[in-house]
């Protein structure tokens, strides 16, 4: 609180971020220990969590005020015109303060309080249990076991306590090959499919240098190609381009040599590293964000930021994996250099398009749970949680949600979640809101008693998956290990408009197909339920007068709308895509919404004369 | 001229078929007249042949031959096989490239069969003459000839104006079609101005298409209107009749615009050769707007290089992306969407009247005009609204539909006069129709129908380049019309949106390049796997209708039907 060096601001204006015509609202700016809060004069509430900022900017002052920009982890950008320069200029410092964090201890997940008592809130961390999802995948079995050697975290500090490798790797053998690899993350076990009975692994990169051998960890490796009785060979992804994998030799680590390793079959998949994507990312946005783009330069810099490459590169490595499990049913070990970022990603991504349990609702999150938080994705750095190095920074987990999304497009059945639930967890993992993605590793998490202090997301996820589900969802996907085969052909990849101008209303669909089906399957449900709860009664009055039963399905025919139920831990924050009341929303939304109305400020510029057309321009822009 | 004399091989037996994503099917090929068909081998057991392919020659775009094993060129090495396998061996590969993008191969034993049915489809396929086309022939048994030809009267359309306005009035000047050949014979025209003048400021007009009636904005009484350009010339000649026309159309003091298709540059160019455009001097009251946008062969070539790329599964990200980039398909969308935008806009809310032209006033005047109807006007987004929208703007207006679509992406022919303007249009919709999802009554469907139509039909509808034409060629009389078909109930069900609900709103698109999408539908049509996505359309739909039928019929068929049901017993006792 000793940040915040004013508390309310009057007379703030909201410019529109795509409008040329200066389009702004008026209202009032409060800085709160948590959140910035905009309440504009028609009270429209525009909050944002000061976890969430990622950059905030003074540009130099203009003649209505001093302009702070303010850049958001959600790709929401805000644009305030501060009238005095003084108060500018204190806000812009408190949130500089707010918005960055030195401790853990100071996230708002520390402060943060939805009303539930110990119990539910012990619960709730209990919700997602990963040895029961490894019970469900089928092991432990005859050839994979529960290895306690990192009980203590002793081997690795930033995997898992629990570990799953194969019945034949001694102690020696993981401890031994847990030497040869970078920052000791040895190869275990990340996915099991029952039916081809072969294994996706993880792993790090090899300490291998120019020659360097490890005997255990060649029979670590062995002995996961015999923990598969179907076929003995397996494959060994690099997720890193070849370039980078050779240059690590010079560092004393490497790849596998396919000549030390019997019955590897070795493949570089060339995922870039964070650094790439980090840039990638930031020049995504820049053309994204740029005022008056033309649809050439929109193409041509959606081109050269590399963005859509690096998506179909993720999943391809993906693609490629799943081949060799569902057709050769081969295993595949994984890694990168250190197995957090990539590997995280193309083994998620590859027991999503494997096994359909993770394209449910609850699977998902559990696949996030196993994938990328307890195998140690280094969220806290990658999101910049706290005040770190920038160079930590890497939207690889939004890569992930993305590739996903990317998946839903060209399978709109095959899940049982909808975009919005990716929007959401997005937003989460940069909110520090909730204890599941604080820290680096499990054993950070242990530390910081995240389970005492700070509450799950995923209950409160549950407890409104109505407004996650996808009504499209279809139980052709859902038997078990039903495979999804996408198509990886450049034109399937799709700019995510909905992810990086989740905020900018103007350019979305102003019906949401979404909204509307959704409701209508849940009328559809409700109504089938009255039928039947009336058949039920019709069988019992059987003879009695009919009247009386048609009065009472006039009744039910029209359940009132189905009211979402919104938990506190929500009701600060505006809904992701717009969801309005109205569910087939009538609109034709407004010219001075959109771009076409700066040719009427162009010509009544070059031809002052006309007054009527000024006239007109400034009714639009108002 | 005969058919038969165009088709040096009727039947050859045993060829294989093969399209994206079909299985490969052998058969019997034959050539007709107009079709080109596949029929399977009839098993052992004497049943006869199922069809595999019932092609349109008309819609075939290019044919490609390749003819591979050529024996003969190599000595025989071995005495094996008593038959002549130099000649057997032999076989060719048509590849018949369409103009509704899809692409089919056929594997056809027999060198000089294959280059025969190549030459023959090649012939049949550029038959020119209108009434030589498959819609003379085409007599479907459960339509009428006349059926469909006379939904969209333009005396209807007036007279819904008429009944707001006594301003404008509906004219037959035209009626043997010379004050204008590529116009219909009725206009809807000030009320104020006569014939006569008409006549003379129809002079004054390329092709004499004369400033006329597209549009009235019933919400403030303003109008859109449509013609070719002006015929001022290096002597910046004037028309005084063509200035009271225009005239008449604004009060004292009103403020009209013209938007002009063509950048200031070019419109200035246009004079060098008789054209021009509205000087300030003479039209004092108009303002003048110049949005180009891009017609003819950069258009047209456009549309072949984004197929082009469509087609190349091998690409990478960033080929994709600059190929995407540099065929600019996407930038024609967003340049007529915009200017329709800016029609609508100066309509709607600058309550100012809209005059459009370009050069000849016969193509991207239309686009502009069309989609700027289906953006005010919530009339123009019902199935048959947007029929009569067509009929009206496109047709009788007088696009040359068969300049502009006698040959598609595919083409290897020389250009000519195509250009994919009624695409274009079409692609423009669809974006509203995304970034409107219930706002139109009909479907994607109907609009790849379209498509598939303008550029090769069984039906009349889009033959021939102008009203004068289909009149010549007896067109209404001899062919069956597309809308009597589309608008049977069975068919129609097909192309409607089930989401639709009416919007009496103006829909006010995004034009951010973020908004605007590549139409995959239609581009991928034959290339991309769609199982998926139909079937989630299929989904949507039943969702839709269970959620009627419960509420209307379903839960009142079954409870009347559990309320019957001792009733029902009972009869069945007795």
């Amino acid at each position: 609180m000793e940040h915040i060096r004013t508390t309310k601001v009057e007379q703030v204006k909201l410019l529109d971020r795509f409008s040329t015509s200066n389009k702004s609202l008026t209202g009032t700016l409060y800085l709160t220990a948590t959140h910035l809060l905009f309440i504009d004069s028609s009270r429209r509430e525009t909050w944002i969590l000061h976890h969430h900022i990622a950059a905030v900017e003074k540009l130099p002052l203009t003649t209505s005020g001093c302009p702070l920009v303010i850049q958001c982890k959600n790709f929401r950008i805000v644009h305030f015109v501060v009238p005095r320069e003084r108060d500018c200029h204190d806000v812009y410092n408190s949130l500089l303060q707010l918005s960055r964090t030195a401790k853990y201890e100071e996230l708002y997940a520390f402060s943060y309080n939805p009303k539930q008592n110990e119990s539910e809130q012990v619960k709730g961390w209990q919700l997602i249990d990963l040895a029961e999802e490894y019970k469900r995948m089928g092991v432990p079995n005859d050839y994979w076991q529960l290895s306690d050697a990192n009980r203590d975290y002793k081997i690795c500090e930033t995997y898992p306590r629990d570990l799953y490798v194969p019945r034949t790797a001694s102690k020696p053998i993981i401890v031994g090959s847990s030497k040869f690899r970078s920052k000791g993350r040895f190869p275990v076990l990340s996915y099991y499919h029952k039916d081809k009975k072969a294994a996706i692994c993880r792993c790090s990169q090899p300490l291998s240098g120019f020659s360097a051998r490890c005997l255990e960890d060649e029979h670590m490796l062995q002995a996961i190609s015999k923990a598969n009785p179907s076929n003995r060979y397996m494959y060994v992804m690099d997720t890193r381009p070849k370039l980078n994998a050779m240059a690590n030799r010079a560092a004393g680590k490497g790849y596998e040599n396919e000549d030390n390793y019997s019955n590897i079959r070795f493949q570089f998949v060339g995922i870039e590293n964070i650094h790439v994507m980090r840039s990638s990312l930031q020049k995504l946005l820049e053309v994204s964000g740029t005022k008056g783009l033309s649809v050439n330069d929109f193409l041509s810099g959606l081109e050269s930021s590399g963005w859509l490459r690096h998506i179909k590169a993720v999943l391809d490595a993906a693609v490629f994996l799943v081949k060799a499990i569902a057709v050769e049913s081969a295993s595949v070990l994984v890694h990168c250099s250190d197995g957090w970022d990539r590997t995280s990603q193309v083994c998620s991504l590859g027991a999503l398009l494997l096994d359909s349990y993770y394209r449910t609702i609850k699977g998902f999150m559990v696949l996030i749970e196993k994938d990328w938080i307890s195998f140690g994705h280094k969220f806290s750095d990658r999101c910049c949680q706290l005040d770190g190095d920038p160079k930590e920074i890497s939207p690889v987990f939004t890569q992930f949600l993305e590739s996903v999304w990317n998946l839903m497009e060209q399978f709109p059945q095959a899940f049982e979640y909808n975009e919005a639930f990716l929007l959401q967890i997005h937003e989460h993992v940069h909110s520090c809101q909730f204890g599941n993605f604080l820290g680096n590793c499990q054993k950070e998490r242990e530390e910081l008693k995240l389970k005492e202090k700070t509450y799950s997301l995923w209950p409160f996820l549950l407890d409104e998956q109505k407004k996650y589900q996808n009504p499209l969802y279809s139980p052709d996907f859902s038997p078990e290990l039903t495979l999804l085969e996408p198509n990886t052909v450049s034109f399937n990849f799709k700019f995510w408009r909905n992810m990086y101008h989740q905020f900018d209303r103007s350019m979305h669909p102003r019906q949401s197909v979404y909204d509307l089906i959704m409701n209508m399957s849940e009328q559809n449900k409700q109504l089938e339920k009255d039928i039947k709860e009336l058949e039920a009664k019709i069988k019992q009055k059987n003879g009695q007068p009919d009247a009386v039963i048609l009065k009472e399905h006039q009744q039910s025919a029209h359940p009132a709308p189905v009211a979402l139920k919104t938990p506190p831990c929500f009701k600060k924050e505006q809904p992701l895509i717009p969801v309005n009341d109205a569910v087939r929303t009538i609109e034709g939304s407004n010219t001075a919404d959109n771009r076409y109305s700066e040719f009427m400020e162009e010509f009544s510029k070059a031809e002052p004369a006309v007054v009527s057309l000024e006239y007109g321009v400034a009714r639009m822009t108002c | 001229m005969e058919f038969s004399e165009l088709i040096k091989t009727a039947t050859v037996e045993s060829v294989l078929l093969a399209g994206t994503g079909l299985p490969a099917v052998r058969g019997t090929l034959c050539i007709t007249s107009h079709h080109l068909l596949l029929s399977s081998c009839p098993g052992g057991d004497g049943q006869p042949g199922t069809v595999e392919l019932w092609l349109l020659i008309r819609n075939v775009d290019a044919v490609e031959k390749r003819v591979q094993n050529l024996g003969w060129y190599q000595p025989p090495r071995t005495n094996g096989s008593p038959r002549d396998t130099r000649l057997a061996g032999s076989s060719g590969t048509i590849t018949l490239r369409c103009k509704d993008l899809k692409v089919l191969q056929l594997e056809i034993p027999g060198m000089e069969e294959c280059l025969n049915i190549a030459s023959s489809i090649e012939a049949l396929s550029s038959v020119d003459s209108v009434m030589m086309m498959y819609p003379f022939f085409y007599r479907p048994q459960d339509l009428r000839l006349e059926e469909g030809w006379h939904l969209f009267p333009l005396e209807q359309y007036f007279q819904k104006i008429a009944a707001q306005t006594n301003q404008w009035r509906l004219s037959d000047l035209n009626r043997d079609f010379t004050t204008c050949p590529t116009y219909p014979a009725g206009v809807i025209v000030p009320a104020a101005v006569s014939d006569d003048t008409l006549r003379r400021a129809a002079r004054f007009r390329q092709g004499g298409r004369f400033p006329v009636l597209s549009y009235y904005h019933p919400r403030n009484g303003t109008v859109m209107l449509r013609s070719s350009q002006p015929l001022t010339g290096p002597n910046r000649k004037r028309c005084p009749e063509d200035e009271v026309l225009l005239g008449t159309v604004l009060d004292e003091g009103e403020r009209g615009f013209i938007i002009d298709t063509r950048s200031a540059q070019a419109a200035k160019q246009a004079r060098m050769t008789g054209g021009g455009t509205e000087p300030k001097s003479s039209y004092p009251q108009w303002k003048r707007l110049h949005r180009p946008l891009e017609r003819g062969r950069p258009l047209q070539e456009s549309f072949i290089k984004l197929v082009e790329a469509c087609n190349d599964a091998s690409l990478s990200m960033d080929r994709w992306l600059s190929r995407l980039e540099s065929c600019r398909w996407l930038s024609h969308v967003k340049a007529a969407l915009s200017t329709a935008c800016l029609a609508a806009q100066c309509l709607d809310r600058e309550e100012a009247s809209v005059l459009v032209h370009g050069a000849e006033g016969t193509d991207t005047t239309l686009l502009v005009t069309a989609l700027a109807q289906v953006i005010l006007d919530p009339g123009c987004r019902t199935m048959v609204g947007f029929q009569g929208l067509l009929e009206r703007e496109w047709i009788e207006a007088g696009h040359p539909f068969h300049l502009r679509c006698a040959r598609s992406a595919y083409s290897h022919a020389r250009l000519k006069q195509e250009a994919p303007l009624f695409l274009l249009f079409l692609d423009c919709v669809w974006q509203l129709s995304r970034q409107f999802p219930f706002s139109l009554e009909f479907g994607e469907s109907l609009l790849l129908a379209l498509f598939d139509n303008a550029y090769a039909s069984d039906y009349g509808t889009f033959l021939c380049n102008n009203e004068k034409e289909r009149c010549l060629c007896k067109v209404k009389e001899n062919t069956h019309s597309l809308w009597a078909w589309l608008n049977q109930p069975e068919e129609k069900k097909k192309y409607l949106n089930p989401l639709y609900s009416h919007n009496p709103l103006v829909i006010w698109p995004s034009v951010e390049p973020q908004s605007i999408q590549l139409w995959q539908g239609l581009f991928f049509r034959w290339i991309r796997p769609s199982q998926y996505l139909e079937e989630a359309r299929a989904e949507m739909q039943r969702l839709v209708e269970a959620k009627e039928a419960p509420a209307k019929e379903s839960a009142g068929s079954r409870l009347s039907r559990s309320l019957s049901d001792p009733a029902a017993r009972t009869e069945n006792e007795r």
